[in-house]
């Protein structure tokens, strides 16, 4: 998501002193284990808690549990988990007393470290926390060996913790709860020290999921949508059909005699929302309305014309984004030349459980139930909305029903449609904000749709000696607060990443990037710009190895392991180099033919990880490709949950597999064709390969797992129809071409 | 007002008859655990046992299932359904989790009719069951370990 913010950091303050257990508190009687943070100047920007604020990571009750804070998001990708893992490991606990809830909103406490605000994305949370809840875990193991070393007039250094059990040589033993009050009378260690991976017990080995159990038995107040207060209403806004299309009359008359409807309310700006006792009433009652929508300013371009605009533009120069030695006259003199535009759909996210939110605004205060995975900027948006002060916004963070972006919006538009909703009713009433799977698939904030145009030379040896490479695509940050940060010279960061950073190595590579204004609200989209710059770099790759006639590993070996000069570039191929030779290995690669089965291999950094992936395909007699078998080998440093890491890529290859087989969403005069899963498709089961995984072994810092299985898998599956064909498939979704 | 008999228990509900099953389930009677994912019948989020059958439960007015034996998450239960909480446990098969419900009463239905299913009778009974996090291969995975643990 937005990791590309890293560059935050430097203008946001940073903490200034860090340390754990300079203090510790008493709650219900047991210990709370956090730091102190210094944090002049973002604390007071964002409207959040006072410098010096005491940060609780971990609580321990008298009864042993462990409650960590996590102070992200856990959509699906296993956050939660993973910080309790983090957390136990140094504690030295047993994974059955380990709990995790999620953090309250408040940025100068529980900020994600790699963008300086509360949010989650970009697949850093175990990036970001690792150090953090480590050191909160290794403070409160101190203590609480503290207090057993007093209580039993031992040395401290003579007391073992494993497995939540402390003990000593005498045969003295107790439990974390016997010692959880007295441990929070001492003072805290100032500095502790944290074991070395040769003695991890959890980290890169294993640790149940936390989450896992409720979600097989249906548990209530899991997620948004279960949420249920007293006197609660049901809100459905009916947004329109066009984005930037306003209200110009509406019919409530037969919404207002559905049996539960409470009110019907024009929403100025957003549409019209029925409010009712329950969600079914809701649902019918906005089916019944009947409203009028001035359309003057709105988007009405069909998407047809808008790719139609995109391709002229392709056809054009642009804002250079990189420029290494002369590419026009690399591919001038080049021996062979290969050329390909690609086009790629808007997409939705189509996360399971759609966008909700629950909000109660009691006076100057305001509480919040929903998955939040952007916390600081839903706050303070919550607060302009209903006028308040954003620490009088309390927000409480469910699990979300997946996300893949979705649920972080710079302009918030969720919040401020049920902030709108519950000042014009008035009354202070909590109100539920449902999206209907409708409402989700045309509520716009799309992966942009692109065109990318490549020509990439080669020499007579049947080496890359130029590639031109113009992008056409709508930013995702301009117009929003991020612009600032994201985008310079009118590159958006996050439209090239990908192609910037492409590391193989080819003398002369220009790169230029159209951003063309488009009305539809876009969005990132799991792996952001790369799940484009990553299908046309590797698929383009796959391209060039046919015209030199060299098999496509080891083309791909031949452009990573050139000494580039550039240290960075290096390390990245010695990676990528790694995870391809892995997945060769796995899936015994002896070319891109297979029998009557086709292959084709890919490989991509994204947040710092590595994913090389093969896809296995066989041709079905109707000429549609049905996707067999998918290896995956990852390279993501530390895996401090290496199942869970599996888990993702197993994840992020369905979920790229839906995009690039079926998924899109197409605007006919501006107006969303697709409705609901019937029209916008999903993966099912019978749709999925038979994928397999191998984590490589690491001790560089751990990166992201979330995101980074999604963008190899397109390219790999167009690679194997290349093979199978002779023609890249380079417009997207294949089932547009009758290929899938 | 309807009468319906949920996990074994009787319910006099005060309802529109026509109000689809899932919507009574969740809101008036606050059983969360089947969840709204689409409302037509294209997401199998929502499935429930009706008389040991899995269906949509956004597809079926309350008045329909009247003098049925309905059957949700919640009460789920039986040789089948512990086998494949169990597997679904093991196998960490959930990653967001909100299709889960849905996966696993679907699955539950299948075992009891077909003790071992091959990967086609898997692919076929739980087509209908959506997973956006695509976790397709562990739920294929623990449709089969669980019926080894029937077996056993
Ligand atoms: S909610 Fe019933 S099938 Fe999707
Ligand atoms: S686990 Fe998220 S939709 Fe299935």
């Amino acid at each position: 998501m937005f990791h590309v913010m890293k560059r935050m950091q430097d203008a946001a303050a940073r903490p200034t002193r860090r340390n754990f257990l300079k203090m510790s508190a008493v709650a219900a009687g047991g210990l709370v284990v956090g730091s102190r943070l210094a944090v002049p100047g973002i604390a007071q920007a964002n409207g959040a808690s006072t410098e010096d604020a005491f940060t609780p990571f971990i609580r321990i009750s008298p009864e042993g549990i462990v409650t960590v804070l996590n102070k992200h998001l856990d959509m699906g990708q296993g956050n939660a988990t993973g910080l309790a893992t983090l957390v136990a490991e140094e504690l030295d606990a047993a994974p059955e007393q380990m709990r995790a809830e999620f953090a309250p909103a408040d940025t100068g406490r529980y900020k994600n470290l790699a963008f300086g605000m509360q949010g989650t994305g970009g697949s850093t949370a175990i990036a970001n926390s690792f150090e953090q809840y480590r050191k909160a875990g290794a403070t409160a193991r101190a203590m609480l060996v503290a207090a057993a070393a007093k209580a039993w007039g031992v040395p401290a250094a003579e007391i073992t913790v494993s497995g939540g059990t402390i003990s000593h040589g005498s045969g003295k033993s107790g439990t974390f709860g016997e010692f959880a009050e007295a441990a929070a009378k001492l003072e805290a260690p100032a500095e502790v020290t944290l074991k070395s991976p040769d003695q991890w017990v959890y980290i890169g080995k294993s640790f149940p999921r936390l989450d896992v159990p409720n979600k097989t038995v249906g548990a209530p107040n899991t997620y948004g949508m279960d949420v249920q207060r007293d006197d609660m209403l049901v809100a459905v806004l009916t947004r329109p059909l066009a984005f930037g299309a306003k209200v110009a009359s509406f019919d409530a008359s037969a919404a207002r005699a559905v049996k539960g409807v409470v009110d019907v309310i024009e929403v100025p700006g957003h549409g019209v929302a029925v409010l009712a006792t329950s969600t079914w009433p809701a649902i019918k009652a906005s089916e019944a309305l009947e409203i009028e929508w001035d359309e003057t300013g709105a988007e009405t371009r069909s998407s047809d014309a808008l790719f139609a605009e995109f391709r002229e533009l392709a056809e054009t120069a642009g804002p250079v984004f990189r420029d290494d030695g002369d590419a026009e006259a690399a591919i001038a003199g080049a021996a062979t030349v290969v050329e390909q535009v690609f086009e790629f759909p808007y997409l939705a996210h189509g996360m399971m459980e759609p966008m909700v939110l629950t909000i109660h605004v009691e006076g100057e205060r305001a509480s919040l139930w929903y998955p939040s995975q952007f916390q600081t900027v839903d706050q303070q948006t919550a607060a302009a909305v209903l006028g308040i002060a954003p620490e009088n916004v309390t927000i409480h963070t469910l699990y979300g029903g997946g996300s893949f972006g979705r649920r972080t919006t710079p302009d918030a538009r969720h919040i401020v449609e049920a902030a709108t909703i519950a000042k014009l009713w008035g009354k202070s009433q909590p109100i539920k904000l449902v999206y209907t799977r409708e409402d989700d698939t045309r509520a716009g904030y799309y992966r942009p749709m692109g065109v990318h145009k490549v020509r990439a030379g080669l020499d007579a040896d049947g080496n890359l000696v130029g590639w031109h490479h113009r992008i056409v695509q709508q930013s995702l940050m301009s117009g929003t607060f991020f612009e600032q940060y994201m985008v310079h010279d009118g590159i958006d960061e996050t439209s090239v990443e990908g192609v910037k950073d492409a590391s193989y190595a080819i003398p002369a590579f220009h790169a230029e990037l159209h951003s063309p204004k488009v009305g539809v609200p876009v969005l990132w989209w799991r792996s952001v710009g790369h799940t484009q710059t990553g299908y046309v770099v590797e698929a383009m790759m796959d391209k060039a190895a046919r015209a030199a006639g060299v098999d496509p590993l080891e083309f791909r070996r031949r452009h990573l392991s050139q000494p580039s000069g550039i240290a960075e570039r290096d390390k990245d191929n010695a990676r990528k180099l790694g995870v391809l030779e892995k997945v060769a290995e796995m899936s015994g690669w002896a070319g891109p033919e297979n029998g009557d089965r086709f292959r084709g291999i890919a490989v991509h950094k994204s947040f710092n990880t590595y994913v090389a992936e093969v896809a296995e395909v066989s041709r079905r007699d109707d000429g549609t490709f049905r996707i067999e078998n998918v290896w995956c080998a990852v390279d993501c440093g530390v895996a401090v949950n290496p199942d869970n890491v599996k888990a993702q890529m197993e994840g992020g290859i369905g979920y790229g597999l839906a995009a690039v087989l079926f998924s899109e969403i197409t605007l006919t005069d501006g107006h969303v064709d697709q409705v609901n899963f019937d029209s916008y498709r999903p993966m099912r089961i019978e749709d999925m390969p038979h994928v397999e995984v191998e984590v490589l072994a690491s001790a560089e810092a751990p990166s992201g797992a979330g995101e980074p299985g999604t963008p190899p898998i397109g390219p790999a599956v167009a690679n194997a129809i290349l093979a199978a064909t002779g023609e890249l498939p380079a417009v997207l979704p294949l089932t547009k071409t009758g290929l899938a | 007002m309807i009468r319906l008999n949920i996990n074994g228990q009787d319910r006099e509900i005060d309802v529109d008859p026509e109000t689809p099953l899932l919507w009574v389930l969740r809101d008036e009677l606050g059983m969360t655990g089947t969840k709204y994912g689409c409302g037509i019948a294209a997401c199998g989020a929502c499935t429930i046992h009706l008389d040991g059958m899995a269906v949509r439960s956004c597809q079926t007015m309350a008045s329909d299932a009247e003098g049925m034996a309905i059957v949700t998450i919640e009460g789920v239960d039986g040789k089948a359904a512990k086998a494949v909480q169990a597997a679904w446990r093991e196998l960490e098969v959930p990653q967001c989790g909100y299709c889960q419900s849905g996966q696993i009463l679907a699955a539950t239905a299948l075992l009891a009719e077909t003790p071992k299913p091959s990967d086609e009778d898997i692919d076929m009974a739980m087509s209908g069951n959506v997973c956006r996090c695509a976790t397709y291969t562990r739920i294929r995975a623990a449709i089969h370990r669980a019926a080894e643990t029937m077996e056993g």
